[in-house]
Parts: C-alpha cells; structure tokens; sequence
C-alpha cells in the first residue's frame, strides 16, 4: 500500500518517539547552528528597528513604481516609498545611507525627476520600534511563557508545560536562525510572524498532548505499554490531524510566499509569509519530534513508567524506551 | 465511554442562534452603513506630523529627554484605540504617524505637553477684558464684596471649580484677617508702588464665600474704590506680596491675559520656581507658588460623571507620596488667608481652575471639576494617565501621508491569499469528501463573522486592519480548520471501533474533540491577552485580532460545524457511508495490513 493511501486510511505507524536520538541530533545541529547564525551573522534589522535616512522631495510626474525603482536602481534595498499631502510630495525611508550613496541618491532623483538638488532634503530618522518597544516586547513574551507554563501544568502536567515551551523556544531559534543566515530583512511584519508561530507552535503541541494524556491515562502495573510506546500511539492517532491541519494551514501562506513575491519580488508580503511558512513546518515538526520524545525522556524517568518498562523488558513483551529501533507498537 | 447524547442535541436550534449572531454584526454593518474595514497605516496611508522640540536657548535637548518624550506620545497615541502608529525621532525632531486621513485633532492631542501641577494661589487679579467681567461678575450689584454669594464658586458664574468634593467648610476669616494686613516686603513696593497703599479690603472685610477672587475690583467695587482696572499697577492694590518673587510678581503685572497667546499650549512652567499664569478662559491672573505637587505624582487619571452631580470631572489618585504632598498643601491652603486658599490646577503653564480649599483632603484623591464635556474630560484623563511631556513642542507640519505598501503588494497578496483558499478547499474536499463540505462551509461561516466583526470594531472601537492582521486572519484559517479536523478525525475513531452509529459516534467524538478544542483554544487566547496588555504599538493590535479570531473559532466549532454534522448525519447519504460522504466503509475499516516502519515525510 502506497504511503498516500496509508495515510488517507489512517494507518501509520511511525516510530517517532523511539527514534529519539535522530531527532534530538537533528534540532541540536540545527539549534547550533542557528545560533552561530545569530551569533555571526545577527539579524538583518529593518528601518524600523535601526532608523535609517528619509528622503523628501517634491516630483509631480513621478508614480510610485518610478520612486521605487529609481532607490533600488541605486542600490538601496526596500525603500519604503509614500506621498505626503496632495502637491506630489514624496517620503522614502531607506536604511541608513553613508555620504556618498546619499549625494549619489540625491543627484540620481535630482536628474530624473528633474528636481532641484537643493529641495531634496534628506534627514536621519530614529527607529519607530526602538529600544524600549523591544524591551516590552521581551517582557511580553516572558509573562507569555510564564502564563502558558501555568495554564498547561494546570491543564496537563508540569512536564508536558516544559516540554511544550522548549519546543516553542526551539520554533523561534530555527525560524530566527533562518533570518540571520539567508539575510532577509527583521521587519515589524516579521516580528508579528514570530508571533503567530509561537501561538501555532503551542496550539499543536497542546492538541498532541491531549491525546497522549488520554491515552496514558489508561497505563497502570498490568498494562503492556510503556509510556513512550503509549506517547508513540498517541502522535500516530493524531498524526493524519497535525497533517492536515499543516497542511491547510501552510498553504494560503505558501501561496502568498510563492507567488506573491514572483509576482511581485521582495517586499513585505515575503517577509511576513517566509516567517510563517518556516516556522510553521519547524513547528509541526517539533511537536511530533521535539515536544513528545522530551515529554517521553522526562515521564520515563518516574518510578510507574520505570516499573511497567522493567516488567515488559524481563517478559519480552516490549522494547525498552530508548533506542528501540522497531516500530512494532501495539495498536489501542 | 461517554454516553451518546444525540437525544439532547438541537442542531437546528443552535444553527439560529448562529443565524442571529451573524445577522446581529450584519444588521450593525448596515446601521452604521459601514460596510468595508478600515484599513491601517501600512495598508491605507495616514496623517504625519513633525514636532520640534523647544528649548530656552535653542539647543538640541538631552537624548534620553527626548527619549522619554518619544515613549510617552507613543502611549498615548496607542492609548486611544487598538491601530498602530509609528512614533520616531528624527534628529531631535519627532515624527508621529497615525492612520487615517485627516486626524489632525488627535496627533494635536498626543503632543500637549500635559504636565499638571498643582501650585497655590499666592495673588489673583481679574482681567480687564470686558466681556470677561460681562460673564465673570457674579452679579451687576455692587455689593459683592460686603454680602455672601450664594455659592462658594463666587468668582465665574456658570463654571464649577471644586478640588474634591465640598466638605461643609469652617470659616478660616478669623486667621485671614490677621494676616492679611502685613506690609509688603520693600522689594515687592519698590517694584509695585501702589502695593503698600490699600490692604486688600475685599478679602479682609468679605466672608470665607468671597473669597476667591475677592480682590477683584471690579465685581467688587465697593471694596477697592482705588482700582483703577486700566493701568497694570493698580492690579497690584489689594495683594499681599509677602513671600512673592519680586520678578514673578513683575511678570503678573505685566501679564495680559485677555491675549491668547498668552494661555495657549505649552508654556513651560519650572515646577520649582514661583509663577505668573493666566486662567484659562482668560478671566483671571495668578501668581502661583512653586509645585508642591507635580504630575509624576498622579497615579491614575479617569474620566466620569461624579456622584451627585451633573458635570464631567477627572478624579485623580495621587501615588503614596504625592497623597501626603497633596494632604500637605491642602493643610496649608486651608489655614491661609485668601486667596491662598486656593489651589491653581496648572496645566501648560495654564491655570484650568482654582478652587478653594475648604479642607484639608487626606487619602490621595481629587476631583477636578470645570467645564469639561465627555470629550475634553477624557482627553485630559488620558493626558494625565499616560504622563507628560517632559518638553514643549512645535509643531512643524502635519500631512497627509500615503500608505507604506504598495497597492499592488496589497492586491498581491489578496490574490495570493485567494488561491491560497481555494487550495485548502481542494484538499478538504478531496481528503474528506462529504465531510469536506462541512470543513469549507465552516471556513466560509468563519470568514463571514470574522469579516463583519472587524468592520463593526472598525467603526466603533477603531480597528484597523494592517497587513499583519491580514496575514494573521489568513493563518488563524489553520487554527480554525484545526479545529473540525480534530472533529473529524475523533468521529473517524470511533466509527473505526464500528459499534456505533454515525449519529452516536458524533455526539461521542464531540465530547472529547470539544475538550481538545477548548484547551488548544485557551492556549492562543491566553497568548492574546498577554501580548494585548504587555505589548505596544503594532503587537497589541496584532494580540486583538489574534483573540478576535480565537474567539470566533470557538463560535463556528460549536454553533455551526457542530449542529451541521449533527445535521448531515440524519442525511443516508452520510449515516450509511456512502463512498463520497468521506465516512466510507474503505477508510473506516480496521485493515492493518502494514506495521513496517515508514518514513515521516513531513518533517
């Protein structure tokens, strides 16, 4: 039976929680190296964060498309070009130009738009998301944290709490390291991305959990399962759901990425949509690969769990939790 | 096992209720003729204005005053509703943009310097205006000065002036009288000759009601027969200039407030010096103590219509040492003689009221009561509230601004996000078949709510939709597609157990997915909140439509996907699975032909 017909029955069978060791090597290579990415690289700040350089001018003839061109054919990237009032103003704000490109931009529009030089006025602007927003920023996400790890120690259980926020806080560093190695602009659309993956990401691990806790629930002294084969049946119960729901989430937002920007190149359509894309497959990822087995290494460790994995390892009725390498899991 | 509980499931009458809600948000979208969203900065384009910093000697103010500045405009201009604005320095200029077209009012409101301090009344003098006099005189008798008014806010007919609420008063005369007789201080007569030459007789001679303003000579004419109202100096006759900075005192005689320009935005009063201040409405002339109490001690500001009164007032709760300032100056004012038992409430260096303190007021509260409408009264609450400026401003220009993307990356992205859906209702209709259409009239009965709900908050709480929210509308189809997914696969289950009837196995799978449903829920509300009320600017709005669309998930699952899976399985078509219904015999049966491990393909 083809994998696609296995999957639209409902029947599969993937061992992910016994193949712990791949999927923790794998999100720590990625982890480290997207922190060497921050670390190397940084991120790409927008004007927003940095501040940059406003050019006014006055060009009546000019269209939007003209403006725009003209700053990228000077080699400025992401001008964000306005009108201001109704007489043919114009407002670009670019990143923060040194002397030369500056004249060098100024003489360009200058020519073209057959301005004077002298009423091309071009000034330094501070960030619009400075310090401070950022700082509320961190306190937010941080009484963030703290206000889910209360609410799903209280709904589940402490360690599935931890285990949900060390698989959002692994979401956030991929998606953030994908920023810092390919270069792509940190805008405030951006940010607003991260955001929505941090809520993805939680809302897929907590349906994940959901089932393993059912599931679970049932394991006492006589039960043939241990815990990971349980949490193992549990994600391979709800696996056609995280499926489908990637799926038909991911995909307005791959058809925004994909062809928005070849339709129309960069800009903040691309911004916004490559956060959500990466982070909701790193995300959907981690819930199945990173979120379980750590809630499974961390539950293996309790007295109950140890003893039901002894007595189904000295009978030979199960695999011991770790580094079993078959998949022959009993089906509830 | 849960029992099945089709017996008490209405579908049809949940399905109205849905019905209502919809046309609840539909019939306000046409009440208010409002039938588009409104749109954000990003999407729609706004009004821009330049503020430049003014200083005493024109030098460029310190950064992290100019910081300070900037933090407080951008509370107060994201204080008032849940769009974004841009707030940015630009040299030591700043530059604030908020969307819409045309908001030249409220960008003038976020750039008041709104420091309010509360200075007492050292002198007072009425303005020569004469249509002030015409409106302030409490009446055209002479006699003011000789027989008690009827109401202690003698001074200005029509406006009330109360610190706090009146408490039944104590005639403080008896100290007034005895001190009101010191001779001035040499300086003060050198400066201001016919000083020393009258003792204030109104005041003195006047009960406790008169005294605010009693030195006015007009009203009172019978009182100060010398005055002579056109020549500055004779302003001086009646005030006891003990304790009053001579130059203060050289300013007040000068000052004249029938000019408005002289009780506009802005006058930058230091908080520690003495201080020469117009009333507002330009009928009065202070000189004013140095601050004992200063806005940074205000905790809280609010806006309301007092108990037992008629009128807007801003009542104000002072911080643990502010209320003992405050305690403490209306102690003194209390025992001193008038008019320095008036309090000057001083905002911009103008004079909004200045009532008698007819008590000491412990407890760290006050009222300020004047002419306020709701509008002004809540302005001046939310001024106070989100602090003051620690600068005056100029303002430079105020333009309209178009949006920052272009409309064709608007237009872009509306397609994109279009064919976008018509994917997921591909898939759904391919992988669930029957119940697909349940999943695409859910996302439709989603987009409805969500689109009208964004239009009534657009036009009464003022929601504008950026390109974020957009973006994060589109992604919430996910969370919502999540949610009768999960539905879906539990009634899968348990039709695979096949010792259940579709309509039995619904109401059981409803149980748990329910449970499923609401816990993930709570995730991203909670997720919501916190970022609405910690965050600032862009994020807050982001939060809101985050909540929004939570919220609206939970309603579709339950008034509609619900009751309409309830009401499919009464249909043969899907009770006894057919091929198409998505509840086929083929995929609900129990074949385990394969337990080979295979590939996850999707990580």
């Amino acid at each position: 039976m083809g994998l696609a017909r296995r999957l639209y029955r409902g029947e599969i069978d993937v061992d992910f929680v016994g193949k712990w060791r791949l999927w923790y090597s794998l999100s720590g290579f990625l982890l480290v190296v997207s922190l060497a990415g921050l670390l190397i690289n940084g991120l790409n700040l927008g004007v927003e964060f940095k501040g940059g350089t406003v050019f006014s001018f006055k060009a009546q003839t000019a269209t939007i498309e003209q403006v725009r061109e003209e700053f990228l054919a000077e080699g400025v990237h992401q001008p964000i070009v306005q009108t201001t009032g109704t007489d043919g103003g114009w407002r670009v704000t670019t990143e923060t130009l040194q002397e030369g490109t500056l004249a060098q931009v100024q003489s360009a529009i200058a020519k073209d738009f057959n301005v004077p030089a002298g009423q091309i006025s071009s000034q330094s602007i501070g960030a619009s998301w400075g310090g401070e927003v950022s700082q509320k920023a961190w306190i937010g996400l941080g009484v963030f944290m703290l206000a889910i790890i209360l609410y799903l120690s209280m709904a589940f259980e402490p360690k599935m709490a931890l285990a949900a926020i060390v698989a959002l806080v692994h979401d956030l560093v991929i998606t953030a390291g994908i920023y810092a190695w390919s270069g792509f602009e940190v805008t405030p659309a951006t940010l607003l991305g991260f955001l929505t993956i941090l809520g993805y990401s939680l809302y897929d691990a907590v349906v994940v959990f959901d089932m393993i806790k059912e599931v679970t629930a049932k394991l006492g002294h006589t039960s043939k399962m241990t815990y990971s084969m349980a949490a193992n049946n549990a994600l391979n119960h709800t696996l056609i759901r995280s499926l489908n729901t990637s799926l038909v989430a991911i995909l307005p937002v791959a058809a925004i990425l994909f062809i928005g920007t070849t339709l129309l190149g960069a800009g903040v359509l691309k911004d916004l949509s490559l956060a959500l894309f990466v982070g909701m497959i790193v995300g959907t990822y981690s819930s199945l690969c990173v979120a379980t087995p750590l809630l499974v290494t961390l539950k293996e460790r309790e007295p109950k769990y140890q003893a039901i994995a002894k007595r189904l390892a000295s009978t030979g009725g199960g695999k011991g939790p770790k580094g079993s390498k078959s998949a022959a899991v009993a089906k509830g | 096992m849960a029992r099945p509980t089709s017996r008490h499931s209405r579908p049809g009458r949940t399905l109205l209720v849905l019905l209502a809600l919809i046309f609840a948000l539909g019939g306000t979208m046409f009440l208010q003729k409002a039938f588009t969203p409104k749109l954000g900065l990003d999407l729609a384009g706004g009004t821009t204005m330049t503020l430049k910093p003014v200083t005493l000697n024109n030098a460029a103010p310190p950064e992290e005053i100019l910081d300070r500045a900037v933090s407080i405009i951008r509370d107060r201009v994201n204080g008032t509703g849940v769009s974004d604005a841009e707030v940015a320095k630009s040299g030591s200029n700043i530059i604030i943009s908020i969307p819409g077209v045309g908001q030249n009012e409220a960008l003038k409101l976020v750039s008041t310097t709104a420091e309010m301090r509360f200075r007492q009344v050292l002198a007072s003098a009425a303005t020569q205006a004469p249509q002030d006099l015409a409106t302030n005189a409490p009446s055209p008798t002479p006699s003011g000065s000789a027989s008690p008014t009827a109401t202690p806010k003698s001074g200005k007919s029509g406006k009330s002036s109360q610190v706090s609420t009146p408490k039944p008063s104590t005639s403080p005369t008896g100290k007034a009288l005895s001190s009101a007789l010191t001779a001035p201080t040499p300086a003060a007569s050198a400066e201001a000759p016919s000083a020393s030459t009258s003792a204030q007789p109104s005041a003195t001679q006047g009960s406790q009601k008169q005294q605010k303003k009693g030195q006015d000579a007009k009203a009172t004419p019978t009182a100060a027969p010398s005055a002579q109202p056109s020549t500055p100096p004779a302003q001086d006759q009646g005030i006891n200039t003990q304790g009053i900075d001579p130059a203060v005192l050289a300013q007040f005689n000068k000052l004249d407030c029938t000019k408005k320009e002289n009780r506009g935005q802005g006058v930058q009063d230091d908080p520690a010096k003495q201080y020469a201040a117009c009333e507002s409405d330009g009928s009065y002339k202070y000189v004013l103590d140095v601050a004992k109490v200063v806005g940074t001690d205000i905790d809280s500001a609010s806006a309301g219509i007092p108990q037992s009164s008629v009128n807007w007032a801003v009542e104000l709760n002072f911080k643990s040492k502010g209320a003992d300032a405050w305690a403490k100056l209306t102690q003194e004012a209390y025992s001193a003689q008038p008019p320095r038992n008036q309090v000057a409430v001083v905002l911009d260096g103008v004079v909004i009221t200045a009532p008698n303190i007819q008590g000491p007021i412990p407890g760290g509260k006050a009222q300020i009561t004047g002419n306020f409408d709701q509008t002004s009264a809540t302005q001046l609450a939310d001024q106070l509230k989100y602090g003051a400026l620690p600068l005056k401003f100029t303002r430079q220009s105020i333009d309209t601004v178009s949006s920052t993307l272009g409309q064709d990356q608007l237009q872009g992205g509306l397609i994109a996000g279009a064919i976008g859906l018509a994917l997921v209702v591909v898939y759904s209709m391919l992988y669930y078949r029957g119940l697909g259409i349940v999943a695409v009239l859910s996302l439709a009965v989603a987009t409805i709510i969500t689109y009208t709900a964004v239009v009534v908050l657009g036009h009464n709480a003022n929601f504008r939709l950026s390109l974020p929210h957009i973006i994060g509308l589109v992604v919430s189809i996910g969370i919502t597609a999540d949610s009768f997914i999960v539905y879906f696969e539990r009634i899968r289950d348990e039709m695979k157990e096949g010792r259940r009837s579709l309509r039995a196995a619904i109401e059981v799978a409803w149980v748990r997915a329910r449970r499923t449903i609401l816990i993930a829920d709570a995730v991203m509300f909670i997720a919501a909140i916190v970022l609405y009320f910690l965050a600032v600017g862009g994020v807050a709005g982001f939060a809101f439509a985050m909540g929004l669309t939570t919220l609206i998930d939970i309603v579709v699952v339950f008034l509609f996907t619900k009751p309409f899976i309830a009401l499919l399985a009464r249909l043969k078509f899907f009770a006894k699975g057919h091929p198409l219904s998505g509840l086929d015999s083929e995929r609900m049966s129990e074949a385990h032909t394969s337990s080979r491990p295979t590939k996850p393909q999707e990580a």
